[in-house]
């Protein structure tokens, strides 16, 4: 048997994930990431993006809304400010989001008002973006 | 006077109605308790490990230049509070309330020294009823959060230390000890490495990790995280004192509504007697009279 990834997503809303996989691909500020066993340790900062975890031809999707990646001896941990599989995504409230973002950054009240709606509308149209793929 | 019979019964049974409630929202306060104390341990992982990723960053770039780590020169304090919406928790929001205003009379002159941000109804009205200033609050969060319903919060909040609206963040929330003691808490938050924890974190090297694009990048993003994350932990935690303050405080109140409905049928029972002895001695009194 080959080696495998123990790959872990970490929230503040709790453990997320906890499994073995054999291939992780997520998003980097520097582009797009693939890690296999055995690769050098890494933290490197995550975009709002999709991270996908592969194990036997088959990848599971998950939404993260920024957060960070640890590559450290075939353990890997994601830790997230929000993270969601397709199953948990709940589009309705996605929607909402993306509307109410959407008219904050036309208002352009302050500018850190306007850093956050831009966050907020980042983090919904991921997950919309996720669902919608399947 | 004593009260008639019929005034002691009204009161025994008004009071059975208020035991009851209270018996009931002690119910409430207890499951909500269970649930806020899972809720802690749910984030406790992530507590750690983003605490960890910061010591693994700050260990291998000694020379930090992020302003959320260095202390500048104090102008503006900002005090976060977390209090309740509801009352009816004990001393839950009175005691840090106390707290916080004791703490500002001692260490301020005027009112341009500090601001307040304010978590939960109680907080916010009782500062705004004193004209004492209030950068933001935030009422109605639900009794089992997520990260989510505090996140544009925690961000406002590092985002304003970070533009120099104040120059330290401290948290005034009660600390969750046991579900029978919870006590205040004054916690420095920002900035975030005070002197003896940079001592400690520069004596322990060891490593290897390879940062992209590089550690000041990732110090960039991680530290507000980290910040937002220590906040959001203070928040949790004082849900949980809300609940078991609330949990207490029901259960002392049915606790005496129960002295109390026994002490009104003590006196009920007395009244009771002392009637059927009047009148039996008015019985017994006419009676002989009769025999006379």
């Amino acid at each position: 048997m080959g080696k495998t990834l123990t790959v872990e997503v970490v929230t503040p809303d709790g453990l997320i994930i906890k499994d073995q996989y054999d291939m992780v691909v997520v998003h980097t500020e520097l582009g797009e990431v693939g890690i296999l066993p055995e690769h050098a340790p890494l933290i490197a900062p995550l975009t709002i993006s999709t991270a996908r975890l592969k194990r036997d031809g088959e990848a599971m999707k998950v939404a993260i809304g920024g957060g960070f990646i640890e590559v450290d001896r075939n353990h890997i941990t994601i830790l997230a400010q929000s993270a969601e599989t397709p199953a948990k995504i709940d589009v309705q409230r996605a929607r909402k989001a993306k509307e109410r973002a959407e008219r904050r950054i036309k208002q352009k009240r302050d500018h850190v008002d306007f850093r956050r709606a831009e966050l907020a509308l980042k983090r919904a149209i991921n997950r919309l973006n996720l669902i919608n793929e399947d | 006077m004593t009260p008639s019979l019929r005034e002691i019964q009204k009161r025994i049974n008004s009071t059975e109605k208020t035991k009851k409630i209270t018996n009931a929202m002690h119910m409430v306060a207890a499951s909500k308790l269970g649930k806020s104390e899972t809720n802690n341990e749910a984030f406790i992982p992530y507590a750690e490990k983003i605490e960890e990723m910061v010591h693994h960053i700050v260990e291998s770039y000694g020379d930090h230049q992020h302003p959320i780590l260095i202390p500048r020169k104090v102008k503006k304090v900002a005090y976060f509070v977390v209090t309740s919406d509801r009352g009816l928790a004990g001393p839950f929001n009175s005691q840090v309330l106390r707290k916080l205003e004791e703490l500002i009379h001692k260490r301020h002159r005027t009112s341009k020294e500090y601001t307040i941000i304010s978590i939960g109804r109680m907080g916010r009205d009782y500062f705004k009823s004193r004209n004492m200033p209030v950068l933001r609050s935030v009422t109605d969060l639900p009794d089992h959060p997520y990260f989510s319903d505090l996140e544009d919060l925690t961000f406002d909040t590092v985002q304003f230390f970070v533009d120099g609206e104040f120059d330290q963040l401290e948290m005034v929330y009660n600390h969750f000890v046991s579900a029978v003691s919870q006590e205040v808490r004054v916690k420095k938050i920002l900035p975030l490495v005070n002197e003896d924890d940079v001592d400690q974190l520069k004596t322990t090297k060891h490593s290897e990790f390879l940062f992209e694009p590089n550690e000041e990048q990732i110090l960039k993003t991680l530290l507000p995280q980290y910040a937002e994350s220590l906040i959001y932990g203070a928040f949790l935690e004082s849900k949980a004192s809300e609940n078991a303050a609330r949990m207490n405080a029901m259960r002392n109140a049915t606790d005496n509504a129960d002295n109390m409905i026994s002490d009104l049928r003590l006196q009920y029972n007395r009244a009771r007697q002392a009637q059927i002895t009047q009148e039996l001695s008015e019985i017994i009194s006419g009676a002989e009279a009769q025999d006379d």
